[in-house]
């Protein structure tokens, strides 16, 4: 609706926020990006999200939404004329929500422990991350994208990890598409529509960001 | 119409949380009991990725892990409707779902004891005071006159955890520093169809009694 204040609470590397983009982008809702500082959180964030202080946080005219896969619901709600981003059958969304439960559980904790762990640990988490893309290419299967024949719930909220995998195989010293060609081509198939390429950020680009991020944590 | 059958263990939170859900629908379903210690071929068929229970399966099609099972519920038996109809209230109520979903001191006042138990104890009253205070507020339940999906989510505290606390001998959840808490998971568990459809509080205490006993042991 052309009346909608629509902002979002983000910080550019955050590969939830760019869940959220990537949302807003597939239904078409024009809203004001605003970079946050995490270490001198805003007034604006903590009035936001007071619970978590944490990013992303969609404000739709004036109300806030936080954690990022309820806000792709919300948006798939809130505006629901356009793309659909869950199926409508609840067996099929109930799916949906599992897979992408799915990456929230094993993707980003197993993918933080690469960048962020040595020897042992590091393997051990390089062997779950590994794991767990596989289990994700079964999910696939022959569908161009998990939500079928078009962007969906799963895809929100799997695609825009594609842009930290650089960081993890360069920390972590392996080669993802050796062990996951699928799902190497499925992100790249992904990247090739546009409200994905204008969402998700560049690996180099968050690769540098990771190495400065390991500086800070005295990892380097 | 297809029927429902609902893989649990008996003193499994989790698998409450369904049974709960189901009778407030009026869904008849068949419950089997599984021995955790000896996985049924079934089980592991229907739930590869994480082999645990709940799962859900209606017709043959399972749906695991109990929140997504209580939104499939939900949808797919829309009447006595347990989420707020409005996407913002939807996602408020979802908000706080996750919160005691990703509250990791649950996990570690489980495992402690000592001071980790103590450290434990206070960030979860911590946790739980927000809870209190910006979930909760003046509404006699989360769902406001009548229960929904987010005080089914919290609906262990009135009993599993009590027991929990009185294994451990630690308290966290009294009316002293958790009021308005205290007294919702004490109206949360009187509740007919909650009451009905737990065990009795000796078996949970004997049961959170072992389970302390086992961690204790590894």
């Amino acid at each position: 609706m052309a009346s909608d204040q629509v902002t979002l609470l983000d910080l550019w590397a955050s590969p939830f926020g760019m869940r959220v983009r990537l949302a807003l982008a597939e239904k078409g809702v024009k809203y004001e990006y605003s970079e946050q500082d995490l270490v001198n959180k805003s007034a604006l964030l903590l009035q936001m999200n007071p619970v978590h202080k944490k990013i992303p946080v969609l404000v739709h005219n004036g109300k806030p939404v936080c954690e990022s896969l309820i806000i792709v619901q919300y948006i798939d709600e809130a505006w629901k004329d356009k793309a659909p981003l869950l199926p409508s059958d609840p067996y099929q969304r109930a799916q949906s929500r599992f897979w992408a439960d799915f990456v929230d559980k094993k993707i980003y904790d197993l993918g933080r422990k690469i960048w962020t762990e040595k020897g042992e640990d590091q393997e051990a988490a390089k062997k779950g991350f590994i794991d767990s893309l596989k289990l994700l290419e079964g999910e696939l299967g022959d569908k161009p994208y998990f939500g079928g024949e078009t962007i969906g719930y799963v895809d929100i909220a799997l695609v825009p990890f594609y842009t930290w995998f650089y960081a993890y195989e360069t920390t972590g010293n392996f080669n993802i598409e050796a062990e996951c060609p699928k799902m190497i081509a499925y992100c790249k198939r992904c990247l090739q529509k546009e409200t994905v390429s204008k969402s998700l950020e560049d690996p180099k680009k968050v690769y540098d960001f990771v190495v400065m991020l390991r500086k800070k944590f005295g990892l380097e | 119409m297809a029927e429902v059958k609902l893989y649990g263990f008996w003193p499994s939170l989790f698998s409450h949380r369904i049974i709960w859900a189901l009778k407030l629908k009026g869904v008849e379903y068949e419950y089997i009991e599984e021995d955790l210690s000896n996985k049924s071929e079934s089980l592991l068929k229907y739930n590869p990725v994480y082999k645990k229970i709940p799962v859900l399966v209606h017709g043959d099609k399972p749906i695991a892990e109990s929140l997504i099972i209580l939104e499939y519920i939900e949808e797919t038996w829309p009447e006595n409707p347990l989420l707020p109809k409005d996407p913002y209230e939807r996602a408020m109520a979802r908000f706080w779902i996750q919160y005691g979903a990703n509250t990791g001191a649950f996990s570690s006042f489980y495992r402690g004891s000592g001071e980790e138990l103590e450290k434990a104890a206070t960030e979860l009253l911590e946790s739980l005071k927000i809870l209190e205070q910006q979930g909760l507020g003046d509404k006699k339940f989360f769902g406001g006159e009548s229960i929904n999906l987010v005080d089914i989510s919290y609906g262990a505290l009135g009993y599993w955890f009590a027991a929990l606390e009185e294994a451990k001998g630690v308290k966290v959840l009294e009316p002293r520093t958790l009021p308005r808490l205290h007294a919702w998971a004490k109206n949360f568990v009187e509740l007919p169809v909650v009451k009905e459809n737990i065990p009795a509080y000796d078996k949970m205490l004997a049961y959170a009694t072992d389970s302390m006993k086992m961690l204790a042991r590894n």
